[in-house]
C-alpha cells in the first residue's frame, strides 16, 4: 500500500480569459491588437501531493477553488502549465457520470457507448453490459430511450457503467449527490468494494459527510493552493471554518509576519478580572489578548474572534467597529485588549482567535493566532446556538 | 453487479509509473482511437437511421433528388446529352457519380465545422485523442458513401455502363477524396473554435467548389472554353480531378482521364500536393489547438 500511484509535483495551471471573446473574422480584423488583453486566473497553483496505491482521497474546498480543475489535470482533460503528473495503472477517464449519454438511444446502446468511451472494448462492454443492468436495476427498461427515464434511473445507469470500468485509478467528481437513498447505500458499498480491492480512489466533493466517512486522507484547497493536507477529520473542520468561519483579517502576509508585533497570550476573563476556562450561562465574560507591538501605530484593529468546536464564527468583536479609534501607540509597548460581552452562548467549548492590523490596511493581520484559548460554557441547552434572555408572554387572544 | 459473484479483479500489480500529458489530436493505443471514431459515427448514424419513419431513405434522397432535377434539367431541357459529344455517353452516371462523391465531401466537411463544439461535453469531461472527433464525422460520410454507391453502380449498370477493369482504381480514387475531406474537416474544426464564422465562409466556398468541379458540366466543355494554363488552374482543384477520374474509370472511357485532360499524369502532381498540404497543414493546426481546445470552448 506504500507504492505512489498518484504524484503531483509542483503542479500549476492558468486559465487565460480575454477581457472581450472575439470570435468572428470581423472583429479580429477590425481589432488586431485588443485581443491579447488576457485576465489570468490561477485556478491550481503549486500542489505537490503523492498518492498511495489503495488510498481513498479525498479533495474538499469551496466553489471555484480550484478542485475539480486539478482533478481534470489528472484524468488529462486539461495540460498543466508548469509541474508534472505522474500515474501507475490506468486511470479511469471519468469525471462526470453519463458522459455522452444520448437521450434518444435506448439504455442498452447507451451503456456500451458510454463504456466505450471510458475505455472498454465493445467486446468487454457487451460482456458486461448484464451486469450494469443488475447492478443499477434497470432490466425491464433496457430498450426503452434515455428520454423516457427518470432522473434517478439515469443517475443509476450511469454509476453501474462506470463502476464497471476496469481501472486501478479512479476520480471521482461530485458523484453521490443524486439518485434515491437505497442506491447511494448501494453506490456507498461499491466504494467500499472499491477500496477493498485496493483500489485508488481520488474523490472530489462539498460533502463532507461522504468524504469523511470513506476517505483515509483529504486535502483542502482554496483559491487554488492546498491549504491543509491530513485526517478527514481534521480536513472536515478547517472546510467548515473556512466556510462558516471567517475570521476579520486573514493571516499575516510574510513581510507583516516580520514586523515583529506578536500576540503574547489569550484568555477569558470572569466579571471580577479573573482568567476563567469555563463558565456558567450568563455569567458575563471577557475576550482578552496582549499584544507586543513592534513599530508606532495609530489606531490599530484588534479583534477576537469566538468560534464554535466545528469552526463556525459566532462573534467577532473588533475594536473599530464596537469602540471607536483605540489609540496611538509606540513601537515596544504591551497592549492588553478586552472585549467585553454577555455571554449568551449555549454550552460547548468555544475558541477565541486574537488578530491585530494597522488601521485601514483591510485583510492582513500584523499578529492573528488562530484558536489561542478556549472556554468551556456550561449551563442548560435549548437547542439552539445562543441563550438569549427572553421574554415569554402566553395570553389568551 | 452482485457484489458476491462479480468478478473480482486482482490487486493490481505494480504498474508502470508514466507522466500525465494533457490532450492531444493523437494519443493512446490504435485500437481505442479506433474503437471510439467508430462508435461515434456509428452512433450517429444510428441516430438518422432510426430517428425518423423514413430512416435512411432521407439520407439517400438529398443527392437522389439534387441528380432529378439536374438531369431533367440538362437532359431534357437544355440538351446536353447530344449524340455527337461523346463525353457526355452516360450523362446520367457521370452526373450521379459525381453528385454523391460531392454529397460525401460537402457531409465530412461541413459536419466537422461544428463537430468540436458540438461535442463540448465530451472534449471537457473525458481524456481521448481530439482527432476522434473530425474522424469520426467523416467516417459517418463515409458509411453512407458506401451506400451511396451502391445506387450509383446500380444506376450505372441499369443505363448501360459494363464493368471494367478500371472499376479497380475505385479504392484509390475513394482514399484520395477522403485525405483532401478529412485534411479539410481537421482544419476546420480546429479553426472554428476560435473563429466561429468559418461556418457561413465554408458553406459559401464549398458551393464554388460545387460550380468548379466537372459535375453538372462534361470536362469536354470545360476543355473547349478554357486555355491551356487556365486548364492547369481548372485541375488544381482536387475535387475536380477525382470526379473526372471516376467518370472515366467507373462510367465510360468515353470522356478522358484526369491525367488525359492535361496530356500527362505528371501534370495531376499540383492537385495531389494540395490534398498532402492539406492534409499535413489541417492536422498540423489540429495538433496544436487540441491542448487546449477543453479550455478554449
Amino acid at each position: 500500500m506504500d507504492a505512489v500511484a498518484i504524484s503531483i509535483d509542483d503542479v500549476s495551471k492558468t486559465f487565460r480569459l480575454p477581457h472581450q471573446q472575439y470570435s468572428t473574422l470581423k472583429e479580429r480584423a477590425l481589432h488586431p491588437f485588443r485581443s491579447t488583453e488576457y485576465d489570468e486566473l490561477h485556478a491550481v497553483k503549486d500542489i505537490s501531493l503523492e498518492i498511495a496505491h489503495g488510498e481513498f482521497f479525498g479533495i474538499v474546498g469551496r466553489n471555484g477553488s480550484g478542485k475539480s480543475t486539478l482533478l481534470k489535470c489528472i484524468a488529462g482533460i486539461y495540460g498543466v502549465d508548469r509541474g508534472r503528473i505522474s500515474i501507475a495503472g490506468r486511470l479511469s477517464p471519468f469525471i462526470e457520470l453519463g458522459v455522452g449519454f444520448n437521450m434518444d438511444l435506448t439504455a442498452r446502446d447507451n451503456v456500451i457507448i458510454n463504456a466505450i468511451m471510458l475505455g472498454l472494448t465493445r467486446r468487454q462492454a457487451n460482456a458486461r453490459f448484464d451486469e450494469v443492468i443488475a447492478f443499477a436495476e434497470l432490466e425491464e427498461f433496457i430498450d426503452l430511450k434515455l428520454k423516457n427515464y427518470s432522473s434517478g434511473m439515469l443517475v443509476r445507469l450511469a454509476f453501474a457503467t462506470s463502476i464497471q470500468v476496469e481501472a486501478e485509478i479512479l476520480l471521482i467528481d461530485e458523484v453521490l449527490a443524486v439518485g434515491d437513498a437505497a442506491f447511494q447505500q448501494k453506490c456507498f458499498e461499491e466504494f467500499y468494494r472499491l477500496k477493498r480491492e485496493g483500489k485508488t480512489i481520488v474523490f472530489v466533493s462539498h460533502d463532507m459527510y461522504s468524504v469523511e466517512r470513506f476517505c483515509n486522507r483529504a486535502m483542502l484547497m482554496e483559491r487554488g493552493s492546498m491549504v491543509q493536507l491530513g485526517d478527514p477529520h481534521v480536513i472536515g473542520r478547517a472546510y467548515h471554518k473556512l466556510n462558516f468561519g471567517q475570521l476579520p483579517h486573514e493571516a499575516p502576509t510574510e513581510e507583516l509576519a516580520s514586523s515583529g508585533t506578536a500576540i503574547a497570550d489569550a484568555w477569558f476573563e470572569n466579571a471580577s478580572g479573573e482568567r476563567v476556562t469555563s463558565a456558567s450561562q450568563e455569567e458575563r465574560v471577557s475576550m482578552c489578548f496582549e499584544a507586543r507591538l513592534a513599530e508606532d501605530l495609530q489606531d490599530p484593529v484588534f479583534a477576537a474572534t469566538l468560534r464554535t468546536e466545528l469552526g463556525h464564527t459566532i462573534i467577532v468583536a473588533r475594536s473599530d467597529q464596537h469602540g471607536g479609534g483605540s489609540g496611538s501607540f509606540k513601537a515596544g509597548e504591551t497592549v492588553i485588549a478586552r472585549f467585553d460581552m454577555p455571554n449568551w452562548l449555549t454550552p460547548s467549548r468555544y475558541t477565541m482567535t486574537p488578530s491585530l492590523a494597522r488601521e485601514g490596511t483591510g485583510e492582513s493581520a500584523l499578529a492573528l493566532v488562530e484558536d489561542m484559548t478556549s472556554v468551556v460554557i456550561h449551563g442548560t441547552a435549548t437547542g439552539g446556538i445562543l441563550e438569549l434572555p427572553i421574554d415569554v408572554r402566553i395570553e389568551r387572544a | 453487479m452482485s457484489t458476491s459473484q462479480g468478478v473480482r479483479l486482482p490487486v493490481p500489480g505494480r504498474a508502470p509509473t508514466h507522466r500525465v500529458h494533457g490532450p492531444s489530436a493523437l494519443s493512446g493505443d490504435f485500437r481505442r482511437f479506433w474503437s471510439l471514431t467508430f462508435t461515434l459515427a456509428r452512433t450517429e448514424f444510428k441516430l438518422r437511421f432510426f430517428g425518423s419513419a423514413l430512416g435512411y431513405v432521407w439520407t439517400l434522397m438529398r443527392p437522389l433528388l439534387l441528380f432529378g432535377v439536374l438531369w431533367v434539367f440538362f437532359t431534357q431541357v437544355a440538351h446536353v446529352n447530344s449524340s455527337n459529344s461523346p463525353g457526355e455517353h452516360f450523362y446520367g452516371a457521370q452526373l450521379l457519380g459525381s453528385i454523391v462523391l460531392f454529397t460525401f465531401f460537402a457531409e465530412a466537411t461541413a459536419g466537422a465545422v461544428r463537430s468540436v463544439v458540438d461535442r463540448e461535453n465530451l472534449v471537457r469531461k473525458i481524456h481521448f485523442p481530439r482527432l476522434v472527433i473530425p474522424l469520426s464525422v467523416v467516417l459517418l460520410a463515409l458509411f453512407n458513401l458506401g451506400l451511396n454507391l451502391i445506387v450509383v453502380m446500380g444506376f450505372a449498370l441499369g443505363s448501360g455502363v459494363r464493368p471494367m477493369l478500371s472499376w479497380l482504381e475505385l479504392p484509390l480514387i475513394i482514399l484520395m477524396l477522403v485525405l483532401f475531406a478529412t485534411g479539410v474537416a481537421m482544419l476546420l474544426s480546429a479553426l472554428f473554435v476560435h473563429f466561429r464564422d468559418i461556418q457561413p465562409i465554408w458553406e459559401v466556398v464549398s458551393q464554388i467548389l460545387f460550380y468548379a468541379s466537372p459535375v453538372i458540366i462534361s470536362i469536354q466543355t470545360v476543355m473547349a472554353k478554357l486555355s491551356s494554363a487556365a486548364l492547369h488552374v481548372y485541375m488544381l482543384n482536387p475535387l475536380a480531378v477525382i470526379f473526372q477520374q471516376f467518370r472515366h474509370a467507373i462510367v465510360t472511357h468515353a470522356t478522358p482521364s484526369a491525367g488525359q485532360v492535361l496530356g500527362s499524369w505528371t501534370a495531376l502532381f499540383g492537385a495531389l500536393a494540395i490534398v498532402a498540404a492539406i492534409f499535413v497543414v489541417g492536422f498540423a493546426v489540429f495538433n496544436r489547438a487540441a491542448a487546449k481546445i477543453a479550455e478554449n470552448l
